[in-house]
């Protein structure tokens, strides 16, 4: 198919790739000429994402049944291993692509406002087009190893980006937090990798899921190790327990990418690594129950945390965990395509709620900016009734609310009751999926409740930011607004990709994903619900909605929140919730102080400092001045004793030469 | 034809030059038991050329040539060294000790 537009593939992840040497020159050379860096990072975004849709359009035409590969150079040719640079196309890199490219472009066009007085403007779109490529080398790997690339390479942007405002030692902090966290997952990412070349002698997908039924047994020790070590990668990567404690602080970042990086695409990897190798955890029972168990419990300990954090952006990330954790329940039980699902809406709607925050914490932080208050711009406590003052960014903020409570007929709704009701069907199998399904459902009430009360303290009540300020809180510019009104649509209208059955649908994306997941099907069907039940769990998770929406609307009392520096401490659970369960604390305790103090004091002040620069450097100058000492004996400078030794040299070579 | 008597000579000379060497401090004296050595060596070559051949005795005539130009110049050096230092004790003349 040369002359097809498939064949220009491999311009989606080359347009990103030019956008950031262009910018990255410009950071170094112009870093002043905002319009042209403008351009060049909206531009390569989207001419990529119109690249991306023709591509989709023409895959979907077509209708391939084998994923489509395109070997470009070969990269890691080593004895039997032979690695080439390949991208893929199938139905699931297709939906990551267009996901990953739309999502953006509108987010670098939202960017080029709220970024618009920042003295890094040229390295912030240079860093942000680097990570759009390497998300896509991600999507679009055609092998573990070029995968691997892409998710070693948005870690690395993600580093860069959380600290971008490094002047500030909390940000740089952050970054190296998110930096190490995500090294323990990439580790476990690596040893799977080698196991499954060991077992299945090949690298690249194709090859890896056609084998794996053959090359292991199902449940055996092996597959589990390597599904494990897999997951291990996706905790770091998407931040679910144990690894989950980098993504809070990664708000350190410009909220843009917080929305971009650690809410829509980044933090999805792991998501999309489990539906990519299905045919991997299909074949290991015990890993899929981690998966889903995980996934759940991260749901409900994330949503609860949530509950009590004052920081707007906190909130929305504890949010995204829990989101996550939704993802990992999903696939975890067998619905891929569910998962994919969520991850596809979770990406419209979070993206919609951050950057909505990040126009709230843009008029909040001009207003005190102008009357030089250092207030915190993030604080809810801060703010109250910018409903009047911010009325497009309030209104869409509540649809991306209502979504992600699930309230029908958002798009949140449908995917979100999909992965319930999937949960809830595996129970009958397993009962273990129905303690996952109870985790689940509490965690939306969770969602429900700390999202409303999101919504309440931000927009609703009394103003709370000062008298002064109060006149300065306006909208954004267009750039702003017109993202959040095309993710608005989105939010609303993204169920239909996927409207199950029960409801008129015809469950699109499931059939659209089908050549994906059928060989994980054929090892461990995707069970659903019968309809009556259906019916009766979908009545259930719209029950518990709405309890969490009225809950909050009834128990919230905004009258008496009073602003940040005002604020008397929590006490008792509340405390303990605003605290984080003390999970960092915990973690600092056993394990960053340990390695620290093992740093410090074995590996620096005894192996390095006794060991190598004691005993080996200045030992051995040490010995070398002593044998040095024993020869310069010899030198007395006295010939006699010269031409005896030479003399006694003699005789003792004579002797041996005659012997 | 007293092969034995003449390398006996030679090795008995040669003693004493070694010994000379080893023993003596005044550089004169050892710059004549050097000359004593070679020409112990002279000897051993003129003995054993007539069982080896003549290419002995042509060698003798190099080492004699040698040992001429080398007393030229050691005994030049020598001379300077003692209106440089008014001794030929040797165990002064130690400017090369480390």
């Amino acid at each position: 198919m040369p002359s097809s537009i498939l064949a220009f593939v491999w311009l989606v992840p080359a347009l990103p790739l030019a956008g950031f040497v262009l910018n990255g020159a410009l950071a170094l050379l112009r870093p002043a000429s905002k319009r042209a860096v403008s351009v060049i990072g909206v531009g390569v975004l989207a001419a990529a994402f119109a690249l991306a849709v023709a591509v989709v359009f023409e895959l979907a035409r077509l209708h391939p049944e084998a994923p489509l590969v395109f070997h470009y150079w070969p990269w890691l040719p080593v004895g039997p291993l032979r690695i080439d640079y390949a991208l893929q196309l199938d139905p699931l890199s297709g939906v990551m692509l267009l996901v990953v490219t739309g999502i953006s472009a509108l987010i670098h066009l939202y960017s080029v406002g709220y970024m618009q007085d920042d003295p890094g403007y040229a390295r912030y779109f240079a860093e942000l087009n680097l990570f759009v490529f390497f998300m896509l080398t991600l999507v679009l790997g055609a092998s573990f190893p070029v995968m691997f690339v892409g998710w070693e390479g948005v870690g690395l942007c993600s580093y860069l980006l959380i600290g971008f405002w490094f002047n500030e030692k909390i940000n740089a902090d952050a970054g190296f937090k998110a930096f190490i966290v995500n090294r323990i997952g990439d580790f476990g990412f690596l040893v799977a990798m080698l196991l499954i070349f060991r077992h299945t002698g090949s690298l690249d997908f194709t090859d890896v899921f056609a084998r794996a039924p053959t090359a292991f047994t199902a449940g055996d020790r092996t597959i589990t190790a390597i599904t494990l070590l897999l997951f291990l990668g996706c905790t770091g990567k998407s931040a679910q327990i144990p690894l989950y404690t980098w993504l809070p602080d990664a708000m350190q970042g410009p909220t843009p990418v917080s929305a971009l990086i650690h809410a829509a695409t980044m933090v999805t990897a792991g998501v999309y690594l489990v539906a990519r190798c299905a045919v991997l955890f299909a074949l290991s029972p015990v890993a899929s129950a981690v998966v889903a168990g995980v996934g759940a419990l991260t749901a409900l300990f994330a949503a609860t945390i949530g509950l009590k954090q004052w920081d707007i952006k906190k909130v929305l990330a504890y949010s995204t965990i829990s989101q996550l954790g939704y993802m990992f329940l999903g696939v975890g039980s067998g619905a891929y395509a569910a998962g994919i699902f969520h991850l596809t809406t979770h990406a419209f709607f979070k993206a919609l709620l951050f950057l909505g925050a990040g126009s709230v914490i843009h008029a909040m932080h001009r207003a005190y900016h102008a009357t030089h208050s250092h207030e915190d711009a993030q604080d809810m406590r801060n703010m109250g009734g910018l409903k009047a003052h911010l009325p497009w960014t309030c209104g869409l903020m509540w649809i991306a609310t209502l979504a992600i409570a699930g309230v029908p007929p958002l798009s949140g709704f449908f995917s979100k009751d999909e992965i319930l009701g999937a949960a809830f069907a595996r129970g009958a199998a397993q009962p273990a999926w129905y303690v996952f399904w109870g985790l689940g459902l509490v965690a939306a009430l969770c969602t429900a409740f700390y999202m409303t009360r999101l919504m309440l303290y931000t927009f609703h009540g009394p103003n709370r930011t000062g008298d002064a300020e109060r006149a300065q809180l306006h909208e954004g510019p267009w750039v702003m607004t017109g993202p959040l009104l095309v993710l608005g649509v989105l939010t609303t209208l993204g169920g239909v990709v996927n409207l199950p059955p029960l409801l008129g649908g015809g469950e699109r994306l499931e059939h659209w994903l089908e050549p994906v997941t059928e060989g994980a099907a054929r090892l461990a069907p995707v069970l659903s619900p019968a309809p009556g039940i259906e019916g009766l769990l979908i009545g259930v998770a719209v029950a518990v909605a709405l309890a969490g929406l009225v809950g909050a609307w009834r128990l919230l009392d905004l009258e008496r929140l009073v602003p940040a520096r005002l604020a008397p401490p929590e006490r008792g659970l509340g405390r303990l919730l605003w605290k984080k369960y003390y999970i960092d604390e915990l973690y600092a305790a056993l394990i960053v102080r340990p390695v620290v103090w093992m740093s410090r004091e074995v590996l620096w002040r005894l192996v390095d400092q006794r060991l190598v620069d004691e005993v080996g450097v200045n030992g051995a100058a040490r010995v070398s001045r002593a044998l040095g000492w024993v020869g310069s004996q010899l030198q007395t400078g006295e010939l006699g004793f010269y031409v005896m030794l030479f003399v006694a040299g003699v005789v003792v070579v004579l002797g041996a030469a005659v012997r | 034809m007293l092969l034995g008597p003449s390398l006996f000579v030679s090795a008995v000379l040669f003693t004493l030059g070694v010994a000379g060497v080893l023993l003596r401090r005044n550089a004169i004296v050892i710059f004549m038991c050097v000359e004593l050595m070679l020409n112990a060596v002279n000897l051993t070559f003129i003995a054993l050329a007539q069982t080896l051949g003549v290419a002995g005795q042509i060698f003798v005539f190099f080492v004699m040539a040698v040992a001429a130009a080398e007393a030229a110049v050691g005994l030049a050096i020598i001379l300077a060294i003692y209106r440089h230092r008014a001794t030929l004790n040797l165990e002064r003349i130690n400017l090369l000790k480390g």
